[in-house]
């Protein structure tokens, strides 16, 4: 028979639309509204996994997030594969195959488990202490084998098909947890028509309601207060409910991270839709619901599979319609799990329960066990499991007067539901800097001082009784809302006395007992009580030797237990040995969510010129300059960048280049004092420059060292058009922006970015004026009324421009402005005219080659942030008249003033074919001992067609002084000898710019 | 000058816009029109002339074809027709003539992309952080702000269906199209959780 653990009846289980999936390639049958953990067990299924480090059988141990066991690789298709998932939260459906992970071969037959046998050598610190030597043997060999005998699933490795989203969102009210206190809350809010958004990670929302089946809620069932309650504030439009939602993360400012898991579940997939969805919320105020998470109780051979939390076979029953097992032994230190174990009778199974509490300690719970006719064993203690693959018993002991240990009785069972108590979740809390505080009653660190607008209700806060819950939840709800009004909801006392115990007492030698205490980790109680004799005092010290509290779970189930042994051992109390902090994410997190929308195209801006097209279709490759694609050169077939960058050079010097220079930055600068910004912004002096005329300007930081060049025209008295580097553009206009809105609010006058209105083809080569001539109107283009370094307003092909004679090749050359949506076409325009002179188009590298035979500097390559302009010999340029400007009083400081400082100069190789790689060292003498003196560095190097040889600028110590100097410069395999020159290669007077 | 200025058809980095198609799923992107678009900078007293400066800061005036929107203290951005380029310079120019002030022409700059219906703040909240809810940006606003990595300016016309108006620069449009016609299919209803 199909499914044979299922109940005849009950759950929230849809039984009319029965699923199937495999796991391990069997197949599995369950129904709609079953967890992957709720199919197995209804097929009787427990074994799902090998555990980490000793590869021991595992189950399941949760019905929750905080399951740390059974963590299995789900297939959801081609290119969808997700290790490490929890099958406890993972919803069973149509067509998914699961596999469980770490063995080999097989789940049932794992040669990994003699891991096992080997147990008293792989203790607390195993690694740390035996690969120690020798050294390099730790990266090649025993980090691969150790990385492969353990950890957990698999990585995928084919790219993720699926589609990620974000959102933005903004609410007065954000509760996360739909539970008794989460919706409460959301109700208290929801009636003050304030905007609220609800988020639970299930995919119902209700928490524990979900499976009470036995408590009353304003005198409803509570599965009846429950839809009422979920119908009402879906009928609310102020109410956004988000359901499979996880808040894994408290920011500042109430900026808290949702996960939602959108189409994981249909069985079709979602077509289109978003796999997952991250939330970004900024709430007014936050309500903390999340409830708590049941302790395990510590036991030798406690991860049977079999055993679980006692809640979670109350779930697996009640809401599931699941027995996990026919004869269930309850083992608990508090009172919850007698209701779990009412239930599972309730539900058919054969059940006993023990106690570790006397049975004074107890309230009436046990009575109402035993008139139920339940056999109760108060002031028992367990001793351990039996079973391997499966529990089959639990052997249990009464503990007499002063904690003597009576005569041991097996319980035979198929299942155990185990119960040490609960633990607040208080993760989110303490994410948002709130200081936790430890209650002893609870023995639980629960929410204190708050850092952030928020509150917590509910289990949440250690408050377990479902009429307070709702009690807290509405008050929470409301108050967050600010809203006066409390509405008191009538409840079913819940039982909830507890008596923590950190390791179950035991007659057996400690050292030879497997108890475990983190199940994911595989830390036993042995390893942590080890840790400390060995030392390790503080419990994030604990923590990483021993892993306790690590990987998936981060410790949900465990960090209480391993804090009280802890304490314990040093004889300290739980706060004095604090707690280990909790770092975002909640649950576990996929990429895909936090990378949302941002990958291919949309992964970043490419930011491409009116031109782009154009180049593309022409052969261009391109370069990254920030965020732009520039073209870096365009060769011809056969041709590669050397080639093509020697004839574009050649084109360029003998006849014409046309260049893409869209991407500098370009500002417009306006108002009666744009003069004197300019004058305190730049080095150089403006107020005498004519409208008309361009100067080269050079920026400065208020350190004195340069921040941007760039040509600037004066088109008006009032209006200057100033141009940046390509990277350099947002940097000065913020750069500039700053000064004038703090320092000279004074000033009349505003910066408006003009980058992307001028489009910018450069025309430079003797042919330059011959090739536009035909097309500009309104323009003199002759030499005497139009020279070196000035602008002219006019149009050309019909298109106005700004015209600059500019040149950054030391040609004849014409910077043509134009508006970026017509640059196309005058672009084209301008090739057409250019045929019959053999316009060339070039790139970047061209660019480049050119300018450094000229000796122009780039700024962020002839200069990184500590150089002067005296140090690239442009010291001439700066306004001596001038009262100040960025960077002046700098300039005088002692260090920049004094000798010794690197200046740029030109190194020719004393063989020309060798091109000096840029960013070589250069040394005076290559036999000086090592370290060796460095004198400085190429910043440019690159072959020159039109000189024939190699050529390369450099930044020398005292440079200046060194001309005609043999130096001698890094190569990969030695040094090379090179001789200081001018930094200008090609036409030192500038003859052919003024053509 | 207006002859010369046109004879040389706009190249627009997202092309030309085809006829509106009725909004998919209640959400219809679309790339605006080669419009006009000047950045007026002024300070100090502010004395309407032929504009609506005098209105808050954060708020636009006029309709989806001839707009005004205030950006900060001494900062609008205008948008409208553009063979109404020309005319809006020169008068402009005499309304203000004597102050301090900065008219630029930033046309071709700025691209402009219309995001129109019910779902039209989900889509733009795929990027945008700020609270784009009926209370805090109701019709008549505009701000600057962010889509995902690009900086935009965003501006709410009134209508009986939400209207936005997305404006970028120019080498960002083909992102920020890409950004909201993704979104605009992340946007879309998938199933309502069942409450049983």
């Amino acid at each position: 028979m199909a499914q044979p653990f299922r109940t005849s009846r009950g759950g929230r289980i849809d039984r009319a639309r029965p699923i199937r999936f495999s796991f391990n390639g069997r197949t599995v049958e369950g129904y709609h509204g079953d967890t992957v953990a709720s199919a197995l067990l209804a097929n009787g299924i427990h074994l799902v996994g090998r555990s980490f480090k000793y590869h021991r059988p595992r189950g399941i141990l949760s019905h929750g997030p905080d399951e740390p066991s059974a963590l299995l690789s789900v297939d959801r298709g081609p290119g969808r594969v997700d290790p490490n998932n929890r099958a406890s939260v993972v919803e069973a459906r149509d067509g998914l195959k699961t596999l469980s992970q770490n063995h080999w071969p097989s789940l049932e037959v794992d040669v990994g488990e003699v891991n096992d046998l080997l147990s008293p050598v792989f203790v607390a610190g195993f690694y740390y202490k035996t690969f120690m030597w020798p050294r390099k043997f730790w990266d090649k060999v025993y980090e691969p084998v150790i990385r492969a005998a353990a950890g957990l699933g698999k990585a995928p490795v084919a790219a993720d098909p699926d589609r990620y989203a974000n959102r933005h969102a903004h609410c007065d009210v954000l509760v996360v947890g739909a539970g008794p206190a989460g919706l409460a809350a959301a109700l208290a809010a929801a009636r003050t028509g304030k905007r609220v958004i609800l988020a639970d990670e299930g995919p119902e929302p209700g928490g524990s309601l979900l499976h009470d089946l036995t408590s009353q809620v304003d005198g409803r069932p509570a599965a009846v207060w429950l839809a009422e309650t979920l119908t009402d504030l879906d009928a609310r439009e102020n109410v956004i409910l988000l359901p499979r939602t996880t808040a894994f993360g408290y920011y500042n400012h109430n900026h808290v991270a949702l996960a939602e898991r959108v189409t994981d579940h249909l069985p079709a997939g979602g077509g289109q839709a978003p796999r997952e969805r991250l939330w970004q919320v900024r709430a007014g105020e936050v309500v903390l619901a999340g409830g708590a998470h049941e302790r395990p109780l510590v036991f030798s051979d406690n991860d049977r599979p079999g055993v679980m939390l006692a809640e979670s076979v109350r779930v697996f029953a009640n809401r599931y319609g699941v027995l996990p097992g026919r004869r269930i032994v309850f083992a608990t230190t508090g009172a919850s799990a007698y209701r779990a174990a009412l239930d599972a009778k309730a539900a058919g199974a054969e059940v006993t329960l023990v106690d570790l509490r006397l049975e004074a300690d107890c309230g009436a719970e046990p009575a109402e066990l035993r008139a139920a006719g339940i056999e109760v064993l108060t002031g028992h203690t367990v001793l351990g499991a039996k079973g391997r693959k499966r529990v089959t018993g639990l052997v249990v002991a009464p503990i007499g007067p002063e904690g003597r240990i009576g005569a041991s009785r097996l319980l035979s069972c198929d299942c155990v539901g185990m119960s040490g108590g609960w633990t607040p979740a208080v993760h989110l809390f303490s994410q948002s800097r709130g200081k936790l505080v430890y209650e002893p009653g609870l023995d639980a660190f629960v929410p204190g001082t708050s850092a952030q607008a928020e509150r917590s209700a509910g289990a949440a806060k250690g408050t377990y009784d479902l009429a307070a819950c709702l009690a807290e939840g509405d008050a929470a709800g409301a108050e967050a809302a600010g809203s006066q009004e409390r509405r008191a909801l009538a409840a079913t006392p819940t039982a909830t006395g507890f008596q923590p115990a950190r390791v179950m007492p035991t007659n057996a030698d400690p050292t030879k007992v497997r108890a475990f205490v983190d199940f994911q980790n595989d830390v036993t109680a042995k390893d942590i009580k080890l840790a400390v004799r060995e030392g390790f005092h503080s419990i994030e010290h604990v923590k990483r030797y021993t892993t306790t509290g690590m990987a998936t779970d981060q410790g949900k189930t465990s960090n209480m237990n391993a804090l009280g042994i802890v304490a314990g051992q040093l004889d300290k109390t739980l706060p004095g040995v604090g707690t280990t902090t909790f770092r975002p994410p909640y649950t576990p997190v996929t990429f895909g969510t936090l990378v949302g929308p941002a990958r291919h195209a949309l992964f970043d801006p490419i930011r491409t010129t009116p031109i782009h097209g154009w180049a593309e279709a022409h052969g261009a490759l391109f370069e990254n300059v920030a965020l732009w694609r520039r073209a870096w050169y365009f060769p011809k077939p056969g041709e590669d960048l050397h080639a093509a960058v020697a004839r574009e050079c050649k084109a360029v010097r003998e006849g014409v280049g046309i260049f893409d220079a869209s991407t500098l930055g370009k500002i417009e600068i306006v108002g009666p004092d744009a003069a004197e910004f300019m004058n305190r912004m730049y080095i150089n002096p403006w107020a005498k420059l004519e409208p008309g005329r361009c100067r080269y300007g050079l920026m400065l930081k208020e350190d004195g060292y340069i921040l941007d060049d760039g040509v600037v025209a004066r088109v008006s008295p009032e209006c200057f058009h100033v141009t940046t580097t390509t990277g350099g553009a947002a940097r000065v206009l913020a750069h500039m922006e700053d000064y004038l809105q703090t320092e000279w609010h004074d000033l009349d006058v505003f910066l408006t970015s003009t980058t992307e209105q001028w489009a910018v083809i450069a025309l430079q080569g003797p042919k330059a004026r011959a090739v536009i001539e035909p097309l500009v109107d309104g323009i003199d283009l002759s030499p005497q009324a139009f020279p070196h370094m000035a602008m002219r307003s006019g149009t050309i092909c019909g298109v106005p421009t700004r015209l600059f004679r500019v040149s950054f090749t030391g040609e004849l050359g014409f910077e043509i402005n134009v508006p970026s949506d017509q640059a196309l076409a005058v672009w084209e325009a301008i090739m057409e005219a250019g045929r019959p002179h053999g316009i060339t188009p070039y790139g970047t590298e061209t660019m480049h080659v050119l300018r450094a035979e000229k000796g122009y500097i780039i700024v962020g390559q002839e200069t990184d942030g500590t150089v002067t302009p005296d140090d690239v010999g442009l010291a001439g340029m700066i306004a001596k008249a001038k009262k100040d400007f960025v960077g002046k009083r700098s300039l005088a400081r002692p260090d920049v003033v004094a000798k010794g400082r690197k200046q740029l100069i030109g190194l020719v190789t004393d063989d020309p074919k060798v091109v000096l790689d840029e960013g070589a060292q250069i040394v005076a003498d290559p036999g000086q001992p090592i370290p060796m003196r460095m004198l400085g560095h190429v910043t440019s190097s690159y072959w020159s067609a039109n000189c024939n040889r190699s050529i390369a600028l450099a930044l020398v110590a005292d440079g200046r002084d060194l001309m005609g100097r043999t130096l001698h410069v890094t190569t990969p395999d030695g040094f090379t000898t090179a001789t200081v020159a001018e930094p200008v290669f090609l036409d030192p007077k500038g003859e052919r710019i003024n053509a | 000058m207006l002859e010369v200025r046109y004879r040389t058809a706009r190249t627009l980095p997202l092309g030309r816009p085809v006829a509106p198609a009725l909004p998919r799923g209640g959400i219809l992107i679309q790339p605006a029109e080669a419009e006009a678009r000047f950045s007026l900078r002024l300070r100090g007293p502010l004395s309407p002339g032929g504009f609506p400066l005098d209105r808050p800061i954060n708020t636009v005036t006029g309709d989806d074809r001839r707009w005004v929107a205030r950006l900060g203290p001494d900062e609008w951005l205008i948008g409208m027709p553009e063979g109404e380029a020309d005319l809006l310079a020169e008068a402009a120019a005499a309304d203000l003539r004597g102050r301090a002030h900065s008219l630029v022409d930033i046309s071709h700059r700025n691209v402009g992309i219309d995001v129109t219906g019910a779902l039209a703040a989900d889509v733009l909240n795929a990027g945008c952080p700020l609270d784009l809810g009926d209370a805090a940006f109701p019709p008549g606003s505009a701000t600057r702000t962010l889509l995902g990595k690009a900086e935009i300016v965003l501006i709410r016309h009134a209508g009986a269906v939400p209207s936005y108006r997305v404006e970028c620069w120019r080498s960002f449009a083909t992102y920020v199209h890409g950004f909201l016609q993704e979104a605009a299919i992340a946007a879309q209803p998938v199933e309502r959780v069942p409450a049983r």
